[in-house]
């Protein structure tokens, strides 16, 4: 038995009938042909299925897309405009942030997040912003570098 | 890992979810952040019949000075506690412990109601409820009734609710003038604490007045330190005394072995960062 759900994406209303046990991650993947959004671990430990709900990041394996009903969600393929990567997308390949990318959309989503909390963050404070979100590749310092670049060019903005 | 499947209801008001409960005594959860229940429905180690929703009833989610105390709703998510102006000023520790809860994302979903209520003893809201001497507020369609935290965590995942009770505000008398800190060790970032400290020292005159000293995860539920208590109580604030009080930390404690620590492990740590939460809180070193 569906339960009817509306819920912004990327800026558009959806409105579907969705199991109840759907989780927020596969609504995104399977029923809205959104792949960007990844599936690490499945058990809220590696952050690659970060999206944003109501602009706070989220690992969306943990949470149900009924919990999303009347909520907005923006996901790694709702950032760029018109063509122009986001600042923080930008800063990602500009600053090798990512080798084979798995972590990258659930990074960038995090990532932007964290900024729109601490606009000017410290080292420190990136590594503790993004504690939840593994990468398996980098050694994380160039993920570090991208989200300090990113900061400078919206500090700019 | 896929839910086994559950009717869901999300209901408006307080009073519809409390019908709800009451209607399905047996078979009926409430889910919160759920990031503590989807876990374990994914594993299908909890497969209830019907989940309330409790994210679309409006007037849960709030953190008010009252009075005397601080009220805040079981909806409020750690991060919200973590960053309020009110709550650091009238409950420090919990500002402190709710900061150090797993990650940001897990920060922005668990609510402080949620991680009560599951009752998990490496949880770190527990113990600091426990130190803060804090009220929990339970409503079912038979009334209210105030618990303490003194009387709520009964054992390992086990509280003082009854199945058709909702947990709706956390009440927290003002600890004004109190030193407070609250450490947890963790093997990785984001972990849950292997062990954790929270402390309260009320003071007069240079000397310690009262302790409250509460442990993370070396028992069933948060288990109050009282030896240290004890050998603070009445002692003039110093290095010595505080290190000299928080060796007795581990003074009968019988912490259950885990695969990342041994209960010798555990005593160790209950020592040490009961010696650092004190030093934090009382800013010595
Ligand atoms: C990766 C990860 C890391 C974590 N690390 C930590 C950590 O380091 N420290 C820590 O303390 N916690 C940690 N948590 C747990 C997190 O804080 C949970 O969110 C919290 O324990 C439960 O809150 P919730 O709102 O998610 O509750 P839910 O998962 O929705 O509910 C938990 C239980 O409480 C019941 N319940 C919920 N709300 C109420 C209510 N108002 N009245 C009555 N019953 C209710 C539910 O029925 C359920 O049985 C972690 C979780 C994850 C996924
Ligand atoms: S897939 Fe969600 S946290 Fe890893
Ligand atoms: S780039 Fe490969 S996991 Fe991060």
């Amino acid at each position: 038995m569906g339960v009817p759900v509306t819920i912004t994406v990327n800026g558009i209303q959806r409105q579907d009938e969705v199991e109840a046990r759907l989780l927020l991650v596969y609504y995104l993947r399977d029923t809205l042909g959104l792949t960007g959004t990844h599936v690490g671990c499945d058990t809220t430990s590696c952050g690659a299925c970060t999206v944003l709900l109501d602009g706070e990041a989220v690992k969306s394996c943990t949470v149900l897309a009924v919990q999303a009903d009347g909520h907005a969600v923006t996901t790694i393929e709702g950032i760029a405009t018109d063509g122009q990567l986001h600042p923080m997308q930008e800063a990602f390949w500009a600053e090798h942030g990512l080798q084979c990318g798995y972590c990258t959309p659930g990074m960038i989503m995090a990532s932007i997040a964290l900024l729109d909390r601490l606009p000017r963050p410290t080292p420190e404070q990136i590594r503790e912003g993004l504690e939840g979100n593994l990468c398996r590749c980098t050694g994380y310092q160039n993920i570090v570098k991208a989200v300090q670049t990113a900061a400078e060019q919206l500090a700019r903005a | 890992m896929i839910p086994a499947a559950f009717d869901y209801a999300a209901p408006a008001s307080l009073e519809e979810a409390m019908a709800l409960l009451a209607g399905h005594p047996d078979d009926a959860k409430l889910i919160a952040g759920g990031h503590s229940l989807l876990p374990l429905m994914k594993l299908r180690l909890a497969t209830p019949q019907l989940l309330v929703d409790l994210g679309k009833i409006p007037d849960l989610r709030y953190i008010e000075e009252k009075g005397d105390h601080l009220a805040i709703g079981a909806m409020t998510t750690h991060y919200q506690v973590s960053i309020s102006e009110a709550v650091r000023r009238r409950a420090g520790l919990l500002a402190d412990s709710a900061a150090v809860v797993g990650d940001m994302q897990v920060r922005n979903r668990g609510t402080v109601g949620g991680s009560l209520a599951h009752a998990d003893p490496a949880s770190d809201l527990p113990a600091a409820a426990l130190a803060l001497g804090a009220q929990l507020v339970a409503r079912s369609r038979s009334g209210e009734r105030v618990i303490a935290a003194a009387d709520f965590f009964q054992d390992i995942w086990t509280s003082a609710l009854e199945p058709e009770e909702i947990l709706t505000e956390v009440r927290i008398p003002f600890q004004d003038g109190k030193a407070q800190a609250y450490e947890k060790f963790r093997q990785r970032a984001g972990d849950w604490a292997i062990v954790g400290a929270a402390v309260s020292v009320a003071r007069r005159n240079g000397t310690i007045d009262r302790a409250d000293v509460i442990l993370t995860n070396v028992g069933p539920t948060p288990v109050r330190a009282r030896a240290v208590e004890s050998a603070l109580q009445g002692q003039p604030v110093s290095p010595e005394v505080v290190r000299a009080a928080a060796e007795q930390a581990a003074d009968g404690l019988d912490p259950a072995p885990e695969l990342k620590a041994s209960p010798d492990y555990k005593r160790h740590l209950a020592r040490v960062l009961t010696r650092r939460a004190l030093e934090r809180a009382l800013q010595i070193s």
